[in-house]
């Protein structure tokens, strides 16, 4: 049944995913343009461009344990998944320093070095910057793919700080960033506890 | 300066808003509710003359955490509170301790329209109609005794009505406090509604504190109980983060919250590339109140 599943997978076009991955965006100007962004649409926007970029970060680092314990394959649309994820960070990053600090340089400089949510939000969006320019064919090919795997190891770090960015953005303790960062920390250990063959044999 | 909203708000937003109104009282009709009562105030020197947000935008963005943590929560969940009856209860260091209805404490002769600038701790202000009385008169109704030296009060705690108040996330029922000259200032009110009519729900009916000079979070709304004492009460954000929430939470540009700056603020409804504006000392209103804190380090009394 598995590899029923994995064959249909294997047959779902790549670009499906891009299409997929553009809608929140796309409901978002939806939402713009008629008006629903609700009395402060400044920070509607923020938060649900980096609640979006958040969600991208679980769907991709569940796609190894998915693996490893079901055996169903998404490998093949992870790496569309991660651009995806960095495009949302970016855009969620760019809506702060445009929309809400209004590009005052000086505010976000010194905000940025002496808030800790922001510190790890900022920590994290360079992480997955660097995942993102290298995540092409050219640069894998250029780093050797031992180099490649070992710089694409800073997801974990990013996502963790991801968590944390969001955990210490809020006033009291709410429960999406807590599930969300469990998740996260859920997700990260199953990497440890399942052994790398176990889905493949199966 | 004597200006009412209807002086300072553009006509569109006027008929706007009077369309927004129609609609509403309309859906409380349907809800076999009272339609909103209206409320006669007269104008206030102490008004600003900046044009007030929407009532639309008055009544969906609000921090409310007995109805929930977001913004519209509020909105969507605080029909269901019971304003009537309502009695509140003044206690401690006054000569007529007592219940006393909201018309006794705000009689409709009596209230005046106080357009106020309200800067949250979040670093985001609007303008809001107010209508009330000043606390003053209510405190000397009370009649104070010359221990009172600082006022209590306190929200109703009633999870039934107020979900948020069956998750711990702050020390329910929500308390706050002020020094008696603060408490005397006369820019300090207990407001029963604004844009003219009784209190919505969501904005802390049926009668709430206004203090425009400190952070939002200080005009605690729905007040059950006003206690007078002698030592400084604890509130409960101070209580629950002291690092970051003090017990006088003047709007100050010079002091940061720990996790973010407090030197400028968005200003809601300015529209989406409109940017921030300068935080003003005392959010504005440094003339009238500077003077109760002249001597005082405000870094350290936050
Ligand atoms: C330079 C980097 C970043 C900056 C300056 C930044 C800035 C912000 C700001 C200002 C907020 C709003 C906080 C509030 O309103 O209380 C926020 C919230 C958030 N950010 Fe970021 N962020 C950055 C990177 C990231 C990254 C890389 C992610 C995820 C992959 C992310 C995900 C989130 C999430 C999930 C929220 C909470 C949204 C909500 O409460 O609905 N951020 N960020």
């Amino acid at each position: 049944m598995i590899r029923d599943l994995n064959d249909r997978l294997r047959r779902v076009p790549v670009p499906l995913v891009w299409v997929l991955g553009t809608i929140p965006f796309a409901l978002l100007v939806f939402d713009a343009a008629t008006n629903n962004l609700g009395v402060d649409p400044v920070q509607t926007i923020e938060h649900r461009l980096g609640r979006t970029a958040f969600y991208l970060l679980v769907a991709g680092l569940a796609v190894t344990p998915l693996l490893r314990l079901t055996g169903v394959s998404l490998m093949r649309f992870r790496r569309a998944i991660g651009v995806l994820c960095f495009g949302y960070a970016a855009a969620h990053v760019l809506s702060w320093a445009v929309i809400d600090m209004g590009l005052l340089w000086g505010q976000m400089g010194r905000d940025i070095v002496k808030r800790p949510y922001l510190l790890f939000g900022m920590l994290s969006f360079v992480a997955i910057f660097a995942l993102g320019v290298t995540s092409n064919n050219l640069s894998l090919r250029r780093m050797g793919a031992r180099a490649w795997r070992n710089l694409h190891r800073l997801v974990y770090p990013a996502a963790v700080l991801a968590g944390m960015h969001w955990l210490w953005a809020v006033k009291v303790n709410e429960m999406a960033p807590l599930v969300w960062t469990s998740l996260i920390v859920a997700l990260l250990v199953l990497r440890v506890a399942i052994p790398r063959t176990r889905g493949r044999s199966a | 300066m004597k200006l009412s909203w209807s002086d300072v708000t553009p006509q569109w937003m006027y008929l706007n808003r009077r369309a927004f109104m129609a609609g509403s009282a309309a859906a409380l009709a349907l809800g076999g509710q009272a339609q909103a009562q209206a409320l006669t105030a007269r104008p206030s020197p102490l008004s600003t003359d900046e044009a007030p947000n929407s009532f639309e935008e008055i009544t969906n963005y609000n921090n409310f955490y007995e109805f929930g943590t977001g913004k519209d929560d509020p909105a969507r969940n605080a029909a269901a509170l019971t304003t009537d009856p309502w009695s509140v209860e003044i206690t401690g260091l006054v000569e007529r301790p007592g219940r006393y209805g909201v018309e006794d404490l705000a009689p409709e002769n009596a209230l005046e329209e106080r357009i106020y600038r309200l800067r949250c701790v979040e670093a985001w202000l609007m303008v809001v109609p107010w209508i009330g009385v000043p606390l003053a008169s209510v405190l000397n109704r009370a009649g104070l005794r010359p221990s009172a030296k600082y006022v209590e009060f306190e929200t109703l705690l009633r999870p039934e009505e107020m979900p948020g108040q069956r998750r711990p996330i702050l020390d329910w029922p929500y308390r706050e406090g002020l020094r008696i000259d603060e408490a005397m200032h006369p820019l300090t009110i207990l407001a029963t509604g604004l844009y003219g009519q009784a209190m919505p729900n969501q904005n802390g009916a049926p009668i709430r504190l206004v203090v425009p000079w400190k952070y939002g979070f200080k005009s605690i709304k729905s007040i059950v109980r006003i206690n007078l004492r002698e030592d400084q009460p604890m509130n409960t954000w101070q209580q629950m983060q002291p690092g970051e929430y003090g017990f006088y939470a003047n709007v100050n540009p010079q002091v940061d919250h720990p996790r973010w700056s407090q030197a400028t603020h968005r200003r809601i409804g300015a529209g989406l590339f409109a940017g921030r504006e300068p935080t003003l000392m005392f959010n504005g209103y440094a003339d009238q109140v500077a003077s109760l804190y002249a001597g005082m380090d405000l870094r350290v009394n936050y």
